[in-house]
C-alpha cells in the first residue's frame, strides 16, 4: 500500500456563513491508508471542515479533490462522490422507521443497486464484526447509543468508501459506551482504512492518529505526528489547548 | 318513521360520495401546498399562505353560497354536486396542508444529511426517509380532518343537495315528526362516523407502537 498516494486534497478552502469566515484558507492532504485526527476548541471549524469534505457544506473558495478529481465544482455528482466518502455523525442519525438491517441496506440497494442477497450477506458480516448481528431486526430506538453508533459505522462501511469521516462520533455517548465505538474505529484504522476523525478523546487521538491536525480560529495551527504533538506542541495555541485537558483531568 | 329509512340511506350515500371526493381532493391540495411550503418555493409560497388563510377563516356555508349563488352572476354555473366537492376541497385542502406540513417539519434536517451522506439523491431521501416518517406524524391530524370534513358536509343542503340534513328537514316539514327525524339524523351520522373514528384510533395506535415511534 502506497502511503504517499493522495486520496483527498483540500486547497485553500474558505468557508463563510455570512458573519466572518469559519474556515480561512485551509489546505490539507489525506493520503491513502492515513488516519488524520482533527482536534481543536469547540467552534474552531473542525466539524464544518469535515462537512465540507463530502459537500454537506458549500464552500466559498478553494478546491477539494478526490482521487485527483475536483469535487468542489458545480457539476459534482455528489451521489457518486459520497459513496466514496463515508460519514458518521455525532447523533447517529439512523433512520428510526427502519430496522437495523434495513438501515444498513438502504444505500447498497437504492444507491448502488446491488443484489439484495449479496448485500444482505455483507451487511450481516459487518454487523457481526461490530458485535450486533443479533440486533439486525430490531428498530434503532431499541438500541443503546453505542450500539446505534456502531450500526451507523456499518451503514457507512457497506458502501465500501475510500475514506471515512467521523464527526465527534462519541460526543453524545455515555462514557462506558465510548469505548465500544472507539474500538471499532481502532480496528478499522489497523485494517488500513483512510479516516478523518474529529474528536475530543485525546487518548484515542494519540492511539489512532498518524497525524494530528490542530485547528483553531478557522485555520490549521499545527500538524504533527501524535507523539510529537502531544508531548511537545510547538505553537502557543496548541500548548494552551492541551493544557486545558491536563488541568481538567487532574481536577477530577 | 322507519319507512323513511331508505331516504336516509340514499342521503348517506350522497354524503359519503361527495365527502369522499372532497377528502381525496383535499389530500391532494394539502400535499401540494405543504410541499410548496416545505421547499419555500418563491411566489407559490405566498399564494399558498393566502389560500390557507382564506380557506381556514371563512365558513364552508359562505364558501358554498359564493360558489352556488355568487359565481352564476358572472356567468359561471356549477352544479350542486360540483359546488359541494369544490367547497369541501377548498376548505379541506388548507387543513390537510397544515397536517402534512407539521409532519414534514418534525423531521430533523440531519435525517436528510445522513441520507445524502450515503449517496442517496434528494428525491430518494424524501421518498425513503422523510415522507414515511413525516406521514406517520401527520396521520392523527389527517384522520381528525377526515372526520371534521364529513361532519362539514351537513351544510350541503344549503345548495339544494338531498343530503342527510336535507332529508331530516324535509321530513320535519312534511310530517312534523321532529324528534324522530332528528334522532334518525343523529344515528345516521353516528353510523357514518363511528367506524371512521375507530379506524383512525386503531391506525394511530398502530403507528405509535410500530416499533419506531419516538
Amino acid at each position: 500500500m502506497e502511503k504517499n498516494e493522495k486520496l483527498l486534497e483540500i486547497h485553500h478552502l474558505r468557508k463563510d456563513y455570512g458573519n466572518g469566515p469559519v474556515l480561512k484558507d485551509v489546505s490539507l492532504d489525506v493520503h491513502k491508508g492515513e488516519v488524520l485526527v482533527l482536534i481543536g476548541p469547540s467552534g474552531c471549524g473542525k466539524s464544518t471542515f469535515l462537512r465540507c469534505m463530502n459537500g454537506l457544506e458549500s464552500i466559498q473558495s478553494g478546491e477539494i479533490l478526490l482521487d485527483g478529481q475536483v469535487i468542489s465544482g458545480d457539476k459534482t455528482k455528489w451521489s457518486e462522490v459520497r459513496q466514496k466518502i463515508g460519514m458518521v455523525f455525532q447523533s447517529y442519525e439512523l433512520f428510526p422507521h427502519m430496522t437495523v438491517i434495513d438501515n444498513v441496506l438502504l444505500g447498497p440497494l437504492k444507491v448502488q443497486k446491488r443484489n439484495r442477497q449479496e448485500a444482505e450477506e455483507e451487511a450481516k458480516k459487518l454487523l457481526e464484526r461490530v458485535g450486533l448481528l443479533d440486533k439486525k431486526d430490531v428498530y434503532p430506538r431499541q438500541l443503546s447509543g453505542g450500539q446505534k453508533q456502531r450500526v451507523a459505522i456499518v451503514r457507512a462501511l457497506i458502501m465500501k468508501p475510500e475514506i471515512m469521516l467521523f464527526d465527534e462520533v462519541t460526543a453524545a455517548l455515555d462514557p462506558e459506551m465510548v469505548r465500544e465505538v472507539l474500538d471499532v474505529m481502532l480496528e478499522l484504522a489497523k485494517g488500513g482504512s483512510t479516516m478523518v476523525i474529529v474528536t475530543h478523546e485525546m487518548q484515542f487521538a494519540r492511539a489512532v492518529a498518524d497525524q494530528v491536525v490542530f485547528l483553531d480560529g478557522g485555520e490549521i495551527v499545527e500538524m504533527d505526528a501524535p507523539e510529537a504533538f502531544f508531548n511537545c506542541p510547538k505553537t502557543k495555541r496548541a500548548q494552551k489547548f492541551l493544557n486545558t485537558f491536563t488541568f481538567e483531568s487532574k481536577d477530577e | 318513521m322507519s319507512e323513511y329509512a331508505h331516504l336516509y340511506v340514499e342521503a348517506a350515500k350522497l354524503t359519503l360520495g361527495l365527502g369522499a371526493a372532497g377528502i381525496l381532493f383535499s389530500l391532494i391540495i394539502g400535499l401540494v401546498c405543504s410541499l410548496v411550503q416545505y421547499y419555500k418555493i418563491p411566489v407559490l409560497k405566498r399564494i399558498v399562505s393566502v389560500y390557507i388563510e382564506l380557506s381556514r377563516n371563512t365558513p364552508l356555508l359562505v364558501q358554498l353560497f359564493f360558489l352556488y349563488f355568487g359565481l352564476p352572476k358572472i356567468g359561471i354555473m356549477i352544479s350542486s354536486e360540483g359546488c359541494a366537492v369544490i367547497g369541501l376541497s377548498f376548505l379541506g385542502g388548507s387543513y390537510m396542508a397544515e397536517a402534512f406540513r407539521s409532519g414534514l417539519e418534525a423531521i430533523e434536517n440531519s435525517q436528510m444529511e445522513s441520507g445524502l451522506a450515503i449517496g442517496l439523491s434528494h428525491a430518494q431521501v424524501m421518498r425513503y426517509i422523510i415522507f414515511p416518517q413525516a406521514l406517520s406524524i401527520s396521520v392523527p391530524a389527517l384522520c381528525a380532518n377526515v372526520i371534521f370534513l364529513i361532519k362539514e358536509t351537513s351544510v350541503f343542503s344549503a345548495v339544494a343537495l338531498a343530503d342527510l340534513m336535507y332529508v331530516a328537514k324535509d321530513l320535519i316539514g312534511l310530517y312534523y315528526q321532529t324528534d324522530e327525524a332528528l334522532l334518525m339524523l343523529v344515528i345516521a351520522y353516528l353510523i357514518l362516523l363511528l367506524p371512521i373514528s375507530l379506524a383512525a384510533a386503531w391506525l394511530e395506535r398502530r403507528l405509535r407502537y410500530a416499533g419506531f415511534g419516538n
